[in-house]
């Protein structure tokens, strides 16, 4: 795979800089010159169990409902990272916890989109494309078309990672750019494979003593907790070249990535160590490769659906609802859980199964789009078509 | 696509593109690779070829290095560039099982790719691929008498010690040829040979070498270093000279433990690690009366009921494995370096067996455990490349009704597109053929 960018540190011509310096300052004193807000996207895919990675431990029934996924209250062994009182991390999200203390962490809770879907394929294509029905476009291609372009720069668009990922596709031209090395599977994937393969007499025993040579635990309900989780993944090297990629003057402002293996049918508490710790450990990366810029970026972590309330007889948890997302940035109003919690009460889960959905996902997308790269309304609504009754959530970023 | 087309492409070709025609004769079909007008391997314009033109590469390089320069340059872009050119054929074109029998042929007369750099893209070009569906004596023939394999099994520097150079005193006799042809490309041990016939054969090929300084380029041989008088090799009597040695080689070619031991490694190459007994004699019984006729020997092994029932009793080695996955993925001709980097990481360096014996080819060889983790990984990789791609639209296309229901739930169920694309790359059905 050949990188489609210019070495780092190369400097091209300063026009577009030049032009941005000249413009009159934005009416609030302190705001950066326009074009200079950064705005990531990271896509989660398989469906993050959010009621597992920012736990509501304060709620009533949290315990009772969630059996061994609700882990010990934080100040325990193996507890919760603390959010204020009632919600805690996942004791992985360090980085993540250390930006919600210095304010620039906000864990939105009870997301989804505005479809229905408990299909991983239907329900990511319709989270890409913005909209309630298939389009051959994605909402952040289309957003990118309202920024200005700028003389002499790369495409302000890129997308980080082998694939082009549907909310990246569309007429506004992007950069593509793909760090070295596809990386193990997650976890889950790889007990998958382990059990498609386990009535084979040759390849199923040597994948299953392969994986545990190498640390995995491949039952079904992973008896005990899965190797410890690798530093420097392949999902560190995407958040790296994003950040840098994005930290350039002349590079792109908006930028994509993904992370797999959320998908936890089975031994969740296990197979989601890895995963967390890796999207974690990207994002604490690409904080620190932005640098001077982190105080003017914006992140959105989003992922298709949350999963079921109640775990499952293997361990696990199925497609859901209501989720979480982050927005996470030195340019958020963070500190504090956002959305509108619903409750776990008897009588307020969707369908008596799943957390029930109270934002939707594209206000979150739209408020950014609208104060954090101050894109005006029908830009937005070209991004997010027909999506009138879903308000951009306000106060998302910091004034 | 019905399930005859389909082993045909994956037991006996190298798995199908999505876009290959289903053959309504599978048969036929591969009938038809036996075919000699059949292209090899594409090479640009400007790379050295034939003989002269890689000797004197050779020569160039070797001049640079005396000036102080470093490295051979044109060794590295000729082995690369073959390896290439090779790696592409089999990716891209429809001619598999033409492809899967010249590897086949071209590890049964191993010769190592890092001991030959300049020399194994000729070698499988030229005294491989022409006779895969020939005359065994005539490829027997060719690789002997070529510079990759006297260089690789070190008969360049074997000398007759009753020979003008031997008598001189500074050199002898190097068995290393000798031997393997015997033990490994021949008639094998089974056929009772002794020590005294593997040196009399040894005299027979001294002589036997190369020239590499000037015209005419390749085999060469040297009566200076020629082993004087007539040789006995398992009770037939040689005379000197060259001739002695090419009458040596097509009484090898023509022994039935040579027929017996090239039919028990086609069939276990085609039917099963263990080779079904009656296989094996029905292809020994083919190259016994057709006299060593590797056309027809293919052609009974297509016949052969066994061949196709049951299938997927074969496991894939990693060569086999990745030129699978890069074609069910339509990779283009540039991604040939991802299946050049696949096989170093599966353990299967691309015409670089660590011995003589070449590549094994049995499940319990290349199933070990940590050889299978690494191809689940590499797979990961490359599935990327998939993008877009419905899974269960390749498993279709690629494996028909070779493709388990359980497969297709497993892909179904995937966390992304690109999950489930690995999950049909790692099934028990692709491992296999």
């Amino acid at each position: 795979m050949s990188a489609h960018l210019p070495a780092f540190g190369r400097r091209t011509a300063l026009l577009g800089l030049a032009a941005a310096l000249t413009l009159p300052r934005a009416r609030v004193a302190f705001a950066d010159a326009p074009g200079e807000a950064r705005f990531a996207v990271v896509l989660l895919r398989g469906g993050l169990d959010g009621l597992f990675a920012v736990q509501p431990y304060g709620e009533a029934d949290f315990r009772e409902l969630r059996g061994a996924l609700a882990l010990p209250e934080p100040g325990q062994e193996g507890g919760l990272l603390d959010l204020g009182g009632r919600f805690g991390l996942h004791p992985r999200l360090t980085q993540i916890h250390a930006m919600y203390a210095a304010n620039e962490a906000l864990p939105v809770h009870a997301v989804a989109g505005n479809w229905r879907s408990r299909s991983h394929f239907m329900a990511q294509d319709l989270l890409e494309a913005g909209a309630d029905h298939l389009m051959s476009s994605g909402w952040l291609n289309r957003a990118l078309s309202a920024l200005p372009a700028r003389a002499g720069a790369q495409p302000t668009g890129l997308s980080v990672g082998t694939d082009l990922p549907l909310m990246m596709r569309g007429p506004t031209r992007v950069g593509t750019y793909a760090p070295r090395g596809g990386g193990t599977p997650a976890p889950d994937l790889l007990a998958r494979i382990a059990e498609l393969n386990a009535g084979d007499p040759v390849s199923g025993p040597a994948i299953t003593e392969g994986l545990q040579a190498r640390g995995y635990a491949v039952t079904a309900l992973g008896a005990e907790a899965a190797a410890r989780p690798q530093p420097g993944g392949a999902f560190r090297a995407l958040a790296i070249a994003a950040g840098r990629l994005l930290a350039q003057p002349d590079g792109p402002r908006v930028a994509a990535f993904e992370l797999n293996g959320w998908d936890t049918h089975s031994a969740q508490v296990n197979r989601l160590n890895a995963p967390l710790f890796q999207l974690d450990e990207g994002l604490g990366a690409l904080k620190e490769a932005l640098g001077e810029h982190w105080r003017r970026t914006a992140v959105l972590v989003v992922t298709e659906f949350g999963r079921t309330v109640r775990v499952n007889g293997t361990g696990g948890t199925d497609h859901g609802t209501g989720g979480v997302a982050f927005v996470l940035g030195g340019a958020v109003a963070g500190g504090k859980v956002g959305g509108d919690w619903p409750g776990l009460a008897q009588g307020r889960l969707f369908e008596n199964r799943d957390l029930a959905p109270t934002t939707d996902l594209r206000s979150l997308a739209k408020g950014l789009l609208r104060d954090h790269l101050g894109l005006p309304a029908q830009a937005v609504a070209r991004a997010f078509p027909g999506s009138e009754a879903a308000a951009p959530t306000g106060s998302l970023v910091r004034a | 696509m019905d399930l005859k087309a389909a082993i045909a492409a994956v037991r006996f070709g190298q798995g199908r593109r999505p876009g290959d025609p289903i053959p309504a004769d599978p048969v036929a079909w591969l009938d038809s690779q036996l075919d000699p007008a059949l292209p090899g391997p594409a090479l640009p314009e400007d790379l050295p070829r034939d003989l002269p033109a890689i000797y004197r590469a050779f020569a160039e390089d070797t001049e640079r290095l005396r000036a102080g320069g470093q490295g051979r340059p044109n060794q590295g872009l000729i082995v690369r560039t073959e390896m290439l050119a090779a790696l592409t054929l089999e990716i891209t074109a429809n001619q598999g099982f033409r492809e899967r029998l010249v590897a086949f042929w071209a590890n049964h007369f191993a010769v190592a790719r890092a001991r030959v750099p300049y020399l194994a893209g000729h070698y499988t070009r030229e005294a491989i691929r022409p006779h895969v569906a020939g005359r065994f004596e005539d490829m027997l023939l060719a690789v002997v008498r070529h510079p990759a394999m006297l260089a690789y099994l070190d008969n360049t520097g074997s000398v007759g010690p009753n020979s003008p150079a031997g008598q001189r005193g500074r050199r002898g006799l190097n068995e290393n040829l000798a031997r393997e042809v015997l033990e490994l490309h021949t008639v094998t041990p089974a056929s009772g040979y002794g020590q005294a016939d593997v040196r009399a054969f040894a005299e027979v090929l001294t002589g036997w070498g190369v020239e590499g300084a000037r015209e005419p380029f390749g085999f060469a041989f040297r009566p200076n270093a020629h082993e004087p008088g007539e040789k006995t090799v398992l009770g037939r009597t040689f005379p000197p000279g060259e001739q002695g040695g090419i009458e040596a080689l097509r009484f090898l070619a023509h022994h039935d433990s040579t027929y017996r031991h090239l039919a028990t490694k086609l069939v276990r190459h085609f039917v099963a690690d263990e080779p079904p007994p009656e296989a094996v004699a029905t292809i020994h019984g083919v190259l016994r009366d057709t006299r060593g006729d590797l056309g027809a020997a293919t052609r009974a092994l297509v016949r052969l009921d066994a061949a196709w029932d049951p299938p997927l009793a074969k496991f894939r080695a990693p060569y086999d494995y990745i030129v699978a996955v890069m074609r069910a993925l339509e990779a283009p001709a540039e991604a040939s370096d991802r299946a050049f980097g696949g096989l170093q990481y599966l353990g299967q360096p691309l015409w670089n067996p660590a011995a003589p014996i070449g590549f094994p080819d049995t499940a319990r060889d290349w199933a070990a455990p940590e050889a299978m983790v690494r191809r689940i990984e590499w797979s990961n990789g490359i599935a990327t490349r998939g993008a877009g791609r419905d899974a269960a639209a390749v498993a279709e296309a690629v494996l028909g009704p070779l493709c388990r229901p359980e497969t297709l739930r497993a892909a179904a169920r995937a966390g992304s597109a690109r999950d489930a694309l690995t999950l049909v790359l790692t099934s028990p059905e692709f491992h296999r053929r």
